[in-house]
């Protein structure tokens, strides 16, 4: 009855219905994108074949000789164009795995000092991130390029080369470093040196779960420590002394021989890509530290532990959570930047493209082939943050 | 008694800050001397080398090489109208803030105020203040400072307008101040016909930041919107928009907007190259603003929405008058921060080869009569001075009013 009593729900008429709307929305939508895509493929095609270049779709410029060397790499002029994109791929990568490490420890030390009880220690840490936060990390690397390496005289010319004796060696060409080389195959070395790392850790995991049952100092990362170093001193005896150490020195002509050599170029962007992002990574540092809830570090105070023990052990630990997410999205800023290399001739992998591009590799293709390339970066750095994060994150919440 | 008061309380606070234990005595000391040492080489660098360089060059380092003679005066009124804009502005806030205690309200025209307006100005501003005075010390050009007074007394004129508008008019006065620039750069451009190529140095970075801006913003409002909507097509495509934007360097795809882009148009609609480059930092900085964006809207409780929705509104009105406005205040200290990435990001003009500061400051080093000299320090300083000072006082400001709306403490 009560049916029969209620009119027929009629649907409403098509141009007010709400399912219609969406379904021709979204497929208006769809077309107005493609055909401005059609559009601009069209366009591409015609000036490609009035300009008489490779059609969009062809990658063959890839096998193509260079015809040109990458100072700093072993890449002969015959070599294809795609050994060079892989040199300067791998340059980038490794580039941002440097800063990274640099400007993490950089970036922690400032962060925490900025909160420090010490006026001048806070106070330099706040003038350092406001100086270099607000300062584009171009002119910070172009100053350090130009205005301090090749012109300041921070550099001395070639034949007057200044030294920390058995450190640091430096004059125009480059900064040579003391590192440690291998005589021969790294791998056995490295290999033990993995194998320490894993039973010292171990042995802090053992230390530690030991101090928790017992409640007495076991001095877990001393121990560990004590370990790793014992096994990688042994390991490297027996092994015959697999490293050797070159020190650099300025020779009796006043030219640097030895050591790790770091041309002005990749320098003046590792120092400026680091200093830029650290005053970044400071403050996320200082903002986490400031969300770790206060009752935390007094509970910590309560229980007898010194500031030291306080900051690693309750502190930083719950700060690292909060931190991840910001502090992962300066790691991928990092890496973009790199590519401000092109502006101080450093060569990476957006220098090897324009170079490419200025000797006749179509500009479409090669600047594609780039943007696939850092979006793959980003895309790995996305996966990493992601897994890490869901590693963190506490259960539940 | 009083002094002897002070000084302990003096003493006091060096024991507690500089010298409470004696790890912290040698932290004290070794910070002192480093930026004692680096104070002392700053200031010896300011004050010891000569700066002709950069007196000769400073009207090229603000306007570019292109711009002389009574062209000059383009600029110069585009600066005067943003200072009267700006002025209505705080004039019409500081009315509208203080309505219920009209004795608070700072007027411009009643003499007691002055040390008031002037103490507050000077400890928002002091950093462009600074550079102000830097400049006009180094030309010593009268010509400057009158321009310089005239502007401030027209942002002073403006406030005491700005104070005497009716209660409601405060976002008659923001719209203006929003378009004070857009008329500024029109005047520019078409009423001194000055053509986009020939605009240069700080004017030209100031005004791709400022269109920058101005056109991202909405197209990253949309785009959040897209990324939060149900439709799976518009879902998808503001997630590939954003994602590709941000996944790639600025560089990058200002080089393509410099060598590809021309390859996707018709000969006849390549724009100049300036605006190209403006084109590709609006692209760019929509994808960021829009991950800004979402964030307000995530933030907000469903209540509202649904509570909208209750009351019958259409969605356009929901979204225009209930969630944009309450989710954007609650990320403005985002927007600004995002505002100074792209103010910073104008800098990378330089690789595309424009006229900005720091192209300029190399430039300049190859006059004849400067040629070979290592002067490039000091107008790559200057340049970088100049990049520094904006955006250290847009953080202040963005500091000074994330502490106001009191975000993250509720």
């Amino acid at each position: 009855m009560t049916a029969a009593q209620a009119p027929a729900r009629a649907r409403p008429p098509l141009w007010r219905d709400v399912r219609v709307l969406r379904v021709v929305g979204q497929a208006a939508a769809l077309v107005v994108v493609g055909m401005l895509l059609a559009w601009l493929w069209s366009n591409l095609q015609n000036n490609v074949d009035s300009l008489g270049i490779p059609a969009p779709t062809d990658f063959s410029y890839l096998n193509q000789p260079v015809g040109q060397s990458i100072a700093g790499s072993d890449l002969r002029p015959t070599q294809s164009r795609l050994d060079a994109l892989q040199v300067g791929l791998v340059r980038t990568i490794q580039i941002a795995i440097v800063g990274i490490i640099l400007t993490t420890i950089l970036g922690v030390l400032l962060g925490i000092a900025r909160l420090s009880q010490n006026w001048l220690v806070a106070t330099f840490a706040r003038i350092y991130v406001e100086l270099f936060r607000n300062t584009p990390p171009l002119v910070v690397i172009i100053f350090i390029y130009l205005g301090m390496f090749i012109n300041g005289g921070f550099l001395p010319r070639v034949g007057d080369a200044v030294e920390i004796p058995n450190l640091l060696a430096a004059d125009i060409r480059g900064i040579s470093v003391l590192w440690v080389s291998f005589t021969d195959s790294p791998w056995p070395y490295l290999l033990v040196l993995v194998g320490a790392i894993a039973v010292g850790w171990g042995v802090v995991r053992w230390r530690n779960h030991v101090q928790d049952a017992q409640g007495k100092p076991t001095y877990p990362m001393l121990s560990g420590l004590v370990v790793f170093l014992a096994m990688a001193i042994v390991g490297w005896l027996a092994l015959g002394g697999p490293t050797e150490l070159s020190a650099p020195s300025v020779a009796e002509n006043g030219r640097v021989t030895g050591g790790n050599k770091l041309t002005p170029e990749y320098a003046a962007l590792l120092i400026g890509l680091v200093l830029y992002t650290a005053s970044h990574v400071a403050e996320i540092t200082r903002a986490s530290i400031q969300a770790v809830a206060r009752g935390q570090d007094e509970a910590a105070k309560a229980l007898g532990l010194s500031a030291g023990q306080r900051l690693r052990k309750v502190i930083l630990p719950q700060a690292l959570r909060v931190a991840i997410p910001p502090l992962s999205n300066q790691y991928l800023n990092l890496t973009k930047n790199s590519s401000l290399a092109v502006a101080i001739a450093y060569v990476e992998m957006t220098r090897v493209t324009s170079d490419l591009v200025a000797n006749g590799a179509p500009a479409f293709q090669a600047f594609l082939l780039l943007a696939f390339l850092y979006l793959l970066i980003s895309l790995a750095t996305a996966l990493i943050t992601n897994f890490i994060n869901g590693r963190l994150a506490i259960p539940g919440r | 008694m009083t002094a002897g008061g002070v000084t302990t309380h003096a003493g006091a606070w060096i024991r507690q800050n500089l010298f409470r234990n004696a790890r912290d005595s040698i932290l004290t000391v070794v910070f002192g001397a480093l930026l004692a040492f680096l104070t002392y080489r700053a200031l010896s660098f300011v004050l010891g080398e000569d700066w002709e360089i950069q007196r000769q060059n400073m009207r090229n380092s603000l306007v570019g090489p292109e711009i002389s003679g009574t062209d000059l005066w383009a600029p110069v009124i585009g600066i005067w109208l943003i200072a009267a804009a700006v002025g209505v502005m705080i004039g019409a806030l500081d009315r509208s803030q203080h309505a219920d205690q009209p004795g608070a309200i700072l007027d411009p025209l009643r003499p007691a105020h002055w040390r008031q307006i002037a103490y507050r100005t000077v400890a928002r501003l002091w950093p462009v203040f600074a550079l102000v005075v830097f400049i006009l010390l180094l030309t010593g050009s009268t010509t400057g400072l009158l321009v310089t007074l005239a502007a401030m007394a027209l942002a002073f004129l403006g406030r005491a307008a700005g104070v005497r508008l009716p209660l409601g008019s405060v976002r008659w006065a923001a719209l203006a101040t929003a378009l004070a620039p857009i008329v500024a750069v029109l005047i520019i451009r078409f009423g001194f016909g000055i053509d986009w190529n020939d605009w240069g140095g700080f004017l030209l970075v100031a005004f791709a930041g400022a269109a920058g801006i101005a056109l991202s913003f909405p197209l990253g409002i949309f785009l959040a919107l897209g990324r939060r909507s149900k439709l799976p097509v518009m879902k998808g495509l503001s997630v590939a928009y954003i994602e590709f934007f941000r996944g790639v360097p600025l560089v990058v795809l200002l080089l393509i907007g410099s060598l590809v882009i021309g390859l996707f148009l018709p000969r006849s609609l390549i724009p100049s190259e300036p605006i190209r480059a403006v084109i590709i930092f609006t692209l760019f900085t929509a994808a960021y603003f829009a991950e800004v964006v979402r964030g307000g809207l995530q933030s907000l409780p469903e209540g509202q929405e649904e509570a909208a929705k209750a009351l019958g509104l259409p969605a356009w009105r929901i979204t225009s008058f209930i969630v944009l406005p309450q989710a954007l205040r609650n990320v403005i200290p985002a927007i600004v921060g995002q505002s100074i990435s792209l103010w910073k990001d104008t800098s990378l003009m330089f690789i595309i080869g424009l006229a900005e500061p720091l192209r300029l400051a190399s430039a300049f080093t190859r006059q004849p009569e400067f040629r070979g000299q290592g002067l490039i320090t000091l107008t790559l300083f200057f340049a970088g001075l100049i990049y520094w000072i904006v955006s250290f006082t847009m953080s202040r400001e963005s500091q000074r009013l994330e502490r106001k709306l009191g975000v993250g403490q509720r």
